[in-house]
């Protein structure tokens, strides 16, 4: 009875092996979904609920580049990934897209040959201490023992810190950040430091967040965003014009509610028009369809919409959009033109 | 009688004294504790810290395991709630168990195709009952050599063509061997029965499978592997690397035991090579590697992934519980065997082999069990087996922050599984050991 | 098929090769090679091309760049300015200094456990059948996490010793602090002198293998017992106490004590190698307590009765009649379990336990993306410890054997 099921191996390999070769594009329309990367797990950008539906801000990036392409924000199949396996996965074309709040750096980008195709969140490695020990700067960290969520760009941040500031301080390196959570919250480190975001995530689902205080310093630069493989310009295209679209309508006052009436007539903002498809050809000039954008923002919103229902300061997470507001607003949020 | 007698020696007793119940100390319940808790002052002692262990830990286990809670809908509700029962080291949250019991048992399979992974489990036991219980029927052995693919297609769903044209690889490779066996010689027969299947399998099972099923779907709704999680992952990877594990193990065992230098060094350097490597970096391997290591283009599904390394891995120790079985035949089989004129490949097949096998059963059910509980390793390279959906689970944000209510509740299911195979074995063993 | 009717001729035939069986053997394995070697070859062309497609060629110059990384638990020197290559060797000795810690935990617990469980007492016999049971039917991988959640959960943290009223305190008159950072205890300081009194202790132990061999010498040319337990006790502590005291006690301790975030000073244990150690410890235990219980059954009874009948004290009949025979029964199970036991070690990751698999697996192959070269050196590791264990097992079991009549 046993070898039979080698077959199980043998047909899906035969069955399988015939993608990937061809564009990323034509891959994904000839497999009818998109295969996104994302976290195993973070409250906010991605968590699967009770029914396994994933939802969250970086889903969300991936819900809108299927709503792009195949014309459907559910046409999408997820691929939890750790720190570990999502450069492997991306690499190899397991998945089509990495949305797994990562941050774009030199070396990714040049050395591991990926395209990260725009920021979806600005980001920045903060230190979360409990207020009860009177710290008021990460300077005062002398000693302190740190959890480090591992496998990020945290541990190195973290060392280049303490290292330039000349103080001693004792790593401790965790997978998780629910279990980072358990260990801070009872006292087996002092301090809890990963990207500020996630800091916020954290504290929001505390007993008593008012005990916890996130410290002034931010020691790195953390620009967060979905990334691609090198050497698919095409595809890289589709998803930063996909980001750029969904930013671009809270500018221009797009919104999944007003989307569809906005698409039907031609109005007076050519910008809108271009945009929405209903004025010139950008979505031909990418090879999806003309109301791509469209699309795009009726999957989920625009960019504003996204984050106020993820990650917003009406959700726990409670983040406020500080270098994540529009360009016009004071942040750093900003699509190049429709043109 | 007794008169005549009792009259010529008065201090003799002729009539039998009623029987007299012993001593309380040396019989019932006193007696027992003598002999067994109170014997000696160290057995005294012994018996007294055991029970003052007992006390402590159920008087800390106990209230927390009852007075859980089975309503709150978060954790934040449930805290609360069980603040107000005064207990001195809280209760439970059990409500998120009650949330998620069927994530933790199915992962995130559709909930309406849950029939399909309950009738793959159960037709799975029935299919394993003749190997199992040898003296059921041994035609239900056909059904166990099918099940592998009506499971498959059960699980993954998709048109049955599938499965039904992989069968036909083999139905092929044995009307190969028959028909060339008589016209051509065995030589032939035997390459001709290699060679047919895999030509079928790589180039035309494809073609063939799409072909019928435009024609005819019969197709069930497909499900993807992604939506696998929780028990029955893990029961997926368990049960399907040590049933494919079985015949590579053997072959391992064999090379292992054969006169050819060569062939004997290629397997032993296998068998030591995955013995000596913690299954962890295999998994690493599955996850990081092995696409490396196929055609340039070729992607495998992470499940499959996995399962192939994990069949490896299992091969190493089946190879090595299958060689116990071939060393502990007496030396006599093998002679007889010889005697009978028998070719190394017949007296293995219908001397050797068998029996092997059959002593090596309980080894092989120990091989499970601990395959069965490292399937949890999938958890570090992301997969959602019941630890890695604790990971999901505490990132719902009603659920932050709990801990021992998921892992108790996964110990627990681990610990029936386990436990009830180990007695199988157990039952087995004796059941053999008896048969000498 | 007419060559094998036809007896051997002098001339060789190429069928020969299959039907011959003085050649068949050669043909079989050397078909069976080059198949091997096809396939090898096969995975390894598609490794290297793509490699080559992805730009990333196979090199080690990684290791000797700098790892930009700290690890907490280090036995030698290391900063982040090391190189991947030092990282990766604080982790190989981070994994040898578990899996010694928890063969020895495993094995004295164990050996304990399925004596125990062997007891006569109801109660104790029936507490360790349920431990056996429990610790071998969960996953060791679950066990290491709750364990490490019981040490964090359970124990105060640092901040509880702090201040007027703290709601924790240090045992064993102020000298040892039990965190859930884990154990700070005392650490020895040599002062001028300490030499002198490190040399008279480690000649007191050879003067114990010396006054060994001497009193069995003795008891066989007499048939005279002395009380050897006592006698080697008094070697092993009256002289090196004596210069000890009469060098004016050269040796201190350095005290853990609190200072800012964490107690420093002192031994500091961290909670995940405590954590980790006793999971793996406690949860090998189990099995090589089976071990150690089919071990002791498979003496027959028949061997204590004899002892008994002639005159041995039980202690000494288990010392000298039934613990040799039931050894040879234990060791090579033991060995396989010293052998798990390393290899479950890599589970650490779950406890940020920075072991091998923790640096080289762990961080640096996440910064460097060398995959291929990371997970091949990592298992290249494990083999060697692993071959180490078994050879050095399997030298000490044939010592054993040797023994025997």
């Amino acid at each position: 009875m046993k070898k039979t099921t080698f077959f199980g191996a043998v047909a899906a390999a035969t069955m399988t092996a015939g993608f990937a070769a061809a564009g990323t594009l034509d891959d994904v329309k000839a497999k009818g979904f998109l295969q996104c990367g994302v976290s195993t797990g973070l409250a906010g950008f991605s968590a699967a609920d009770a029914n396994g539906n994933w939802d969250g801000f970086d889903v969300a990036v991936c819900r809108a580049v299927a709503a792009a392409v195949l014309g459907d924000p559910q046409a999408v199949k997820f691929t939890p990934t750790t720190g570990k396996t999502r450069f492997t996965a991306l690499a190899s074309g397991e998945i089509d897209m990495l949305a797994r709040n990562t941050t774009w750096t030199f070396s990714r980008d040049v050395d591991l040959k990926f395209t990260f195709i725009g920021v979806n969140y600005y980001d920045g490695q903060g230190f979360m201490v409990p207020k009860e020990l009177g710290v008021s700067s990460a300077k005062d960290l002398d000693g302190a023992t740190v959890c480090i969520q591992t496998g990020t760009t945290t541990e190195l941040n973290l060392a280049d810190f303490f290292r330039s500031n000349n103080i001693s301080y004792e790593p401790v390196p965790i997978e998780t950040n629910a279990e980072a959570q358990q260990q801070y919250l009872a006292g087996a480190c002092d301090v809890y430091t990963t990207d500020a975001s996630g800091l916020a995530a954290t504290r929001a689902t505390f007993e008593n967040p008012d005990d916890h205080a996130l410290l002034p310093e931010i020691i790195s630069k953390e620009p967060l965003g979905p990334l691609v493989r090198h050497g698919d310009d095409q595809w890289a295209d589709i998803g930063r014009w996909v980001l750029n679209a969904l930013i671009a309508a809270e500018e221009l006052g797009i919104t999944s509610a007003n989307v569809k009436e906005s698409a039907m007539a031609a109005g007076n903002n050519p910008e809108i028009n271009r945009l929405l498809g209903t004025e010139g050809n950008l979505g031909e000039q990418l090879g999806l369809s003309a109301d791509f954008a469209k699309n795009a923002i009726a999957a989920g919103g625009n960019y504003g919409e996204i984050f106020a229902r993820h990650i917003g300061e009406s959700t726990p997470i409670g983040l406020a959009r500080g270098l994540n507001a529009q360009w016009t607003d004071g942040g750093l949020i900003y699509a190049p033109p429709f043109r | 009688m007794s008169d005549t007698h009792a009259q010529t020696v008065a201090y003799v007793r002729e009539t039998m004294l009623p029987e007299q119940a012993p001593p309380s100390t040396a019989a019932g319940p006193i007696k027992w504790m003598r002999d067994n808790l109170f014997s000696s002052v160290l057995n005294t002692v012994l018996t007294l810290l055991s029970v003052y262990f007992l006390w402590v830990v159920l008087t800390l286990v106990l209230p927390w395991v009852w007075y859980g809670s089975w309503t709150a809908s978060s954790l934040k509700e449930c805290r609360e709630a069980v603040a107000g029962l005064g207990l001195a080291h809280g209760a439970a949250c059990w409500s998120v168990i009650g949330e998620r019991y069927l994530q933790l048992i199915y992962g995130f399979y559709p909930d309406e195709l849950y029939w399909r992974a309950n009738l793959a489990f159960i037709l799975m036991l029935v299919a394993l009952a003749p190997v199992l219980y040898p003296n059921l029927a041994r035609k239900i052995l056909w059904f166990s050599a099918l099940y592998p693919f009506v499971a498959f297609w059960l699980l993954w769903g998709g048109t049955l063509w599938t499965p039904v044209v992989a069968v036909a690889g083999f139905v092929f490779a044995y009307l190969a061997f028959e028909i060339l066996n008589r016209t051509a010689g065995s030589l032939v027969a035997v390459i001709a029965a290699i060679l047919a299947p895999v030509v079928w399998w790589l180039l035309l099972a494809g073609p063939v499978s799409n072909g019928l099923a435009s024609v005819m779907p019969l197709a069930i709704e497909p499900v993807e592997s992604a939506k696998f999680g929780g028990f029955m992952l893990s029961i997926i990877i368990g049960v399907t690397g040590i049933a494919m594990s079985l015949p590579l193990g053997i072959l391992l065992a064999l090379g292992r035991q054969s006169d050819l230098m060569i062939v004997k060094a290629i397997c032993v350097g296998f068998i030591e090579f995955i013995r000596g490597v913690p299954l962890i970096t295999l998994l690493f391997v599955a996850s990081t590697l092995l696409n490396y290591f196929l055609p340039p283009g070729t992607t495998f599904d992470i499940i499959l992934r996995v399962i192939i390394m994990v069949t490896l891995f299992a091969s190493a120790y089946m190879a090595e519980v299958v060689r116990g079985g071939l060393a502990a035949l007496p030396t006599g089989q093998y002679e007889a065997a010889d005697a009978l004129g028998l070719d190394y490949w017949k007296a293995t097949r219908l001397i050797t082999m068998p029996q092997a096998l059959k002593i090596s059963i309980p080894g092989i059910v120990s091989t499970f069990i601990g395959l069965f509980k490292d399937t949890t390793l999938v958890s570090i390279i992301g997969l959602l087996d019941p630890i890695g959906l604790t990971t999901n689970i505490r990132a719902d944000s009603n659920w932050n922050g709990i801990v021992w209510e998921l892992y108790g509740f996964i110990a627990l299911i681990f610990f029936i599984f386990c436990f009830s195979m180990s007695r199988y074995s157990m039952y087995l063993e004796r059941k053999l050991k008896t048969g000498h | 098929m007419s060559a094998t009717t036809d007896p051997p001729k002098d001339g060789f035939q190429l069928s020969q090769l299959i039907y011959d069986t003085r050649y068949r053997s050669m043909t079989i394995q050397i078909v069976a090679l080059v198949l091997f070697l096809l396939g090898v070859g096969w995975l390894l062309n598609n490794a290297a091309q793509n490699l080559a497609a992805l730009g990333k060629p196979l090199s080690f110059g990684f290791l000797g760049e700098a790892a930009g990384y700290d690890i907490n638990q280090k036995l030698i020197e290391y900063n982040n300015q090391m190189s991947h290559g030092r990282a990766a060797l604080v982790g190989v000795l981070n994994t040898l200094l578990v899996a010694v810690l928890g063969c020895i935990l495993a094995t004295v617990l164990g050996v304990v456990i399925g004596v125990l469980r062997l007891s006569n007492n109801w109660v104790v016999a029936r507490l360790m059948t349920v431990y056996i049971e429990s610790f071998r039917n969960v996953p060791v991988l679950l066990w290491i996490v709750l364990t490490m959640a019981i040490f964090i959960e359970s124990f105060p943290a640092p901040r509880a010793f702090r201040g007027e009223n703290a709601s924790a305190s240090m045992s064993l008159w102020d000298s040892v602090a039990l965190t859930n950072r884990g154990l700070y205890i005392p650490k020895p300081e040599l002062y001028s002198g300490s030499t002198a009194v490190i040399v008279v202790f480690l000649l007191s132990i050879v003067g114990i293998f010396v006054f060994g061999t001497w009193s069995r010498k003795r008891q066989e040319a007499t048939g005279q017992i002395l009380p050897n337990f006592w006698i080697k006790l008094a070697i092993f502590f009256v002289p090196t106490l004596l210069v000890y005291f009469i060098l004016g006690r050269p040796i201190g301790l350095e005290l853990p004590e609190l200072k800012g975030f964490n107690f420093q000073g002192g031994i500091y244990m961290r909670n995940s190698l405590i954590a980790l150690t006793l999971a793996l410890g406690l949860y090998t235990a189990a099995f090589v307590a089976e071990n150690v219980r089919a071990g002791i059954m498979a003496v027959s009874k028949g061997q204590s009765e004899a002892a008994f009948a002639l005159g041995l004290s039980p202690n000494r009949t288990m010392n000298l009649i039934i613990l040799p025979q039931a050894l040879r029964v234990i060791i090579p199970p033991l060995i396989s379990q010293y052998l798990n036991l390393t290899k479950n070690s890599s589970l650490a990751i779950a406890v940020g336990y920075m072991d091998i698999t923790g640096t080289l697996g762990g961080i640096t192959l996440n910064q460097t993306g060398k995959e291929m070269e990371c997970l091949l050196i990592l298992m290249a590791i494990y083999l060697a410890i692993s071959l180490l264990i078994s050879s050095v097992m399997n030298w000490y079991n044939e010592s054993v054997k040797l023994r025997e009549r």
